[in-house]
């Protein structure tokens, strides 16, 4: 085989490898194309958290699935002082705070220390536990795309309910019929 | 009624291109060198008719007409009447209409420009360019025709999403697309060039206007929209890295890739392929745009319609461009070596193209790969800006410092002799980056490094032009491009790092003090305008730095049709800094949600962009005057 001879087997072998490219990028497009591309959450409903990985607000430790309660029902709650809706839920989590199989575990969103401590200091702190999450990043594997969020789940790690927004006075009630019924 | 006329004359036109396909290869068979009049003429009525087609749906916006589905799903009688034209190409099948009208008008001008080119090459590119026309009425008559009609016919439109209700948005899809869909052009000449053998000289110089005169209005069309995005969707940035400004720099780095290599094509005669793989690349990634944006593939702030149908539609038409033209690129494909100096102007304008490549192969992955993860992993993820930041960034640095350098190295073979004025220009920089430093406190190492490589850009550049007016020999064009490139960077680099933000909760009479500045809302307005309420705020704001005061009136409209509430920022533009707030409503309660911005030297990245694209224009007029 001469120099020439290789030389074109080249250029053939780079001209199918370009066709090959675009065969499989205009291939993924077109499967693209089928897959609703709406992002939506309501969807985890059902489905089990899998590990958590949370800073504790004050103490310099990691939060995981051990802190959780063993038994009854846990309310993980995303806030922050600058979310002006999150004044508006937090009497209802006040309220919820009285009952004994819930726990409620805050995960402060992106928040100055001082701020938080002040909003809590100002309207009550309903928190069994409160964690941290300064820069958004540990909030992502819930699947939150927004504050004031909460999550519902069961001693196995189930999510029951997604509450987007604030939580309102049908939310509460919703909440409660949950604990009395189980 | 005025649906019959615009349908009609779309398929009419259909039969025109056609036609003038049959007649081209007609021509084709014939021995005389110039083409016959017939095919102007037909070429001619084309032009005519698509625009009085697109006057057509501009009066069924004017006069409300219901009974059109593009009006009815776009518009509203009591919009204002300016909104009501820009509604025209706002959505998807006005735009499209758009398309058509430019692939038209530019092949009648390529035809009507070339007259010194062969005849063989015309003719071909007119070919290729009619079935790209043919195309795209088929997309249009078949699937999104802006002229379908409604049975019966509703009174009331459904009204123009009101964050397109903009002057700057107005204006924007018709400069991006004469960007875009003007870049065909020269897709068909790449396409009539390798048909018929032409040679790389005068291709180069048939096609340099158009890639001149596209890239020009692809710039100002992406400031548009940046604009836009700055003061409408009330974050305060400009650039987002969103898929659909994604697919407005593909094409862009791809034609700024081509103006540089087609000048060696022009003066040394090399770089044939790669210069013709680069005017396929542009249109197809303008298409493959066109289809990220339309097909509602990506979720983006342009996605406001999907229609999967759509995008198979598109799809194809991709498939059927990039393999045809592939296999002609193949086919026509002789591997040539360059030998090129390393020291040579023809090697740092390679330099360019491969940095260019970089930067389009690095937006494209981060803008295709959600759609990998979706349809292989079924998950659903975003790339947003860290990404984009961490490979960019970097590269930019040396990017700059190959772009002040390369500009003054020689054709053919240069030598290192100016080795001791690059050395003070950097350290003049470095002093420069320095002062900035002292003067704003600290910031990282890598936007230090953007503000030297930045700055020595800019004063590399100026130091060209100084020399080269003394030589009486005048690139003012290429000199006023890469100093403002250079002031775009330097800008945006200091906007990037000086930039401060605050968040907080206000209601009515209550003032918020912090750092210099406080903010005292003053009061709260509901007024009536002609399609929307308005709840306005006036803040008044003092700098005690600066002992200035200023009042800002932020607002939140309410729009009955579609009912939508949007964020109206309000922002005080100034020389050395923008002051911007927005105010949001917090449900329940008194209070409102206060954003408050300075932004230092906004108005420079704008001006910056303005200059980068005004010196494509004057290269453009520089030129036209050479050949006359």
């Amino acid at each position: 085989m001469d120099f020439y001879d290789f030389l074109n087997m080249k250029i053939r072998l780079i001209k199918i490898f370009i066709c090959i490219v675009i065969l499989v990028i205009i291939g993924t497009f077109f499967l693209g194309l089928n897959k609703d591309s709406i992002y939506d959450t309501k969807g985890l409903e059902g489905s089990y958290i899998g590990n958590i990985k949370l800073d504790h607000f004050n103490k310099n430790e990691i939060i995981s699935k051990k802190n959780f309660a063993q038994k009854g029902f846990t309310l993980i709650n995303f806030w922050a002082s600058w979310c002006g809706p999150c004044k508006i839920e937090h009497p209802f989590l006040i309220k919820l705070n009285n009952e004994p199989s819930l726990q409620i575990i805050g995960v402060n969103f992106k928040d100055k220390k001082e701020n938080a401590l002040k909003f809590l200091n100002d309207n009550g702190n309903p928190y069994d536990l409160l964690a941290k999450d300064k820069f958004g990043k540990y909030s992502i594997n819930f699947g939150i795309y927004g504050i004031p969020e909460s999550i519902l789940i069961d001693e196995n790690f189930m999510i029951l309910k997604k509450f987007i927004g604030p939580i309102t006075e049908k939310d509460y009630i919703f909440i409660k019929k949950i604990i009395k019924d189980s | 009624m005025l649906s019959n006329i615009g349908n009609s004359i779309l398929f009419f036109n259909l039969l025109l291109s056609l036609s003038i396909i049959y007649f081209a290869f007609q021509e084709l068979k014939r021995n005389y060198n110039f083409i016959n009049k017939k095919i102007y003429y037909i070429s001619l009525i084309q032009s005519t008719l698509i625009i009085i087609c697109f006057f057509t749906l501009i009066a069924g916006f004017l006069i409300s007409d219901f009974s059109i589905n593009a009006v009815y799903q776009n518009s509203h009688s009591l919009k204002p009447t300016f909104y009501k034209i820009s509604g025209t190409w706002g959505n998807h099948e006005g735009s499209l209409l758009l398309w058509v009208i430019i692939l038209t008008i530019f092949s009648f001008l390529f035809l009507v420009t070339n007259k010194n080119h062969s005849k063989k090459y015309r003719v071909y590119t007119l070919i290729t360019q009619n079935i790209l026309i043919i195309g795209f009425i088929f997309f249009i008559l078949f699937n999104s025709n802006p002229f379908d009609v409604i049975i019966p016919t509703p009174n009331e439109g459904l009204g123009l999403n009101p964050i397109l209700q903009d002057p700057a948005l107005a204006i924007h899809p018709p400069l991006l697309y004469l960007g875009f869909v003007g870049s065909s052009i020269y897709f068909s000449a790449a396409i009539a060039s390798l048909l018929t053998n032409y040679s790389g000289h005068n291709f180069a110089r048939s096609i340099k206007n158009w890639v001149l005169i596209s890239w020009s209005f692809q710039t100002i069309g992406i400031l548009a929209g940046s604009i836009w995005a700055y003061y409408e969707l009330g974050w305060g940035g400009f650039w987002f890295w969103d898929p659909v400004e994604n697919a407005s720099l593909l094409p862009w780095f791809a034609m700024t890739a081509l103006i540089h290599s087609l000048i060696v094509l022009e003066k040394r005669k090399q770089l044939y392929f790669w210069v013709i793989i680069l005017c396929l690349l542009t249109f197809t990634l303008s298409v493959v745009g066109t289809f990220l944006v339309r097909s509602g593939i990506l979720n983006s702030v342009h996605t406001f319609a999907n229609d999967p149908s759509r995008g198979i539609y598109i799809l194809i038409f991709l498939s059927l461009m990039i393999f045809g033209s592939l296999s002609i690129l193949f086919k026509r494909f002789k591997s040539n070596t360059y030998n090129f100096n390393y020291n040579s102007k023809e090697t740092f304008i390679l330099v360019n193209n491969w940095f260019m490549i970089f930067y389009l192969f690095t937006v494209f992955l981060g803008t295709i790969y959600p759609i990998v993860t979706e349809v292989f992993y079924s998950q659903k993820i975003s790339v947003g800006p860290p990404f984009y930041n961490t490979v960019i960034i970097p590269i930019v640095i040396l990017f700059l410092f190959f772009m002040s350098i390369g500009p003054k190295v020689r054709w053919i073979k240069d030598n290192i002799d100016n080795l001791k004025t690059t050395l003070m220009i950097l350290l003049g920089s470095v002093l420069i980056n320095l002062f900035i430093f002292l003067f704003f406190k600290s910031y990282s190492l890598l936007s230090n490094l953007i503000l030297i490589s930045s700055i020595f850009l800019i004063i590399s550049t100026a130091r060209d032009a100084i020399n080269l007016l003394k030589n009486k020999e005048y690139n003012i064009s290429r000199i006023i491009a890469h100093f403002s490139f250079g002031l775009l960077i330097l800008f945006i680099g200091l906007n990037y790092n000086f930039s401060s933000e605050k968040d907080f909760n206000l209601k009515v009479g209550e003032v918020k003090k912090f750092e210099n500045f406080s903010i005292k809302f003053k009061d709260l307005n509901l007024k009536e305008f002609k399609n929307y309420k308005a709840v306005i705020g006036t803040f008044e704001i003092d700098d005690f730095k600066d002992n200035t005061k200023l009042f800002l009136s932020p607002q939140i409209r309410i729009y009955d049709n579609p009912s939508t509430l949007t964020y109206e920022a309000s922002i005080r533009s100034g020389l050395l800094k923008d002051f911007y707030i927005t105010m949001s409503n917090i449900d329940r309660s008194d209070y409102y949600n206060i954003k408050f911005q300075k932004k230092p030297f906004m108005v420079w990245i704008w001006i910056s962009v303005i200059l980068i694209s005004l010196s494509g224009f004057l290269r453009f007029f520089k030129y036209e005057n050479k050949i006359n």
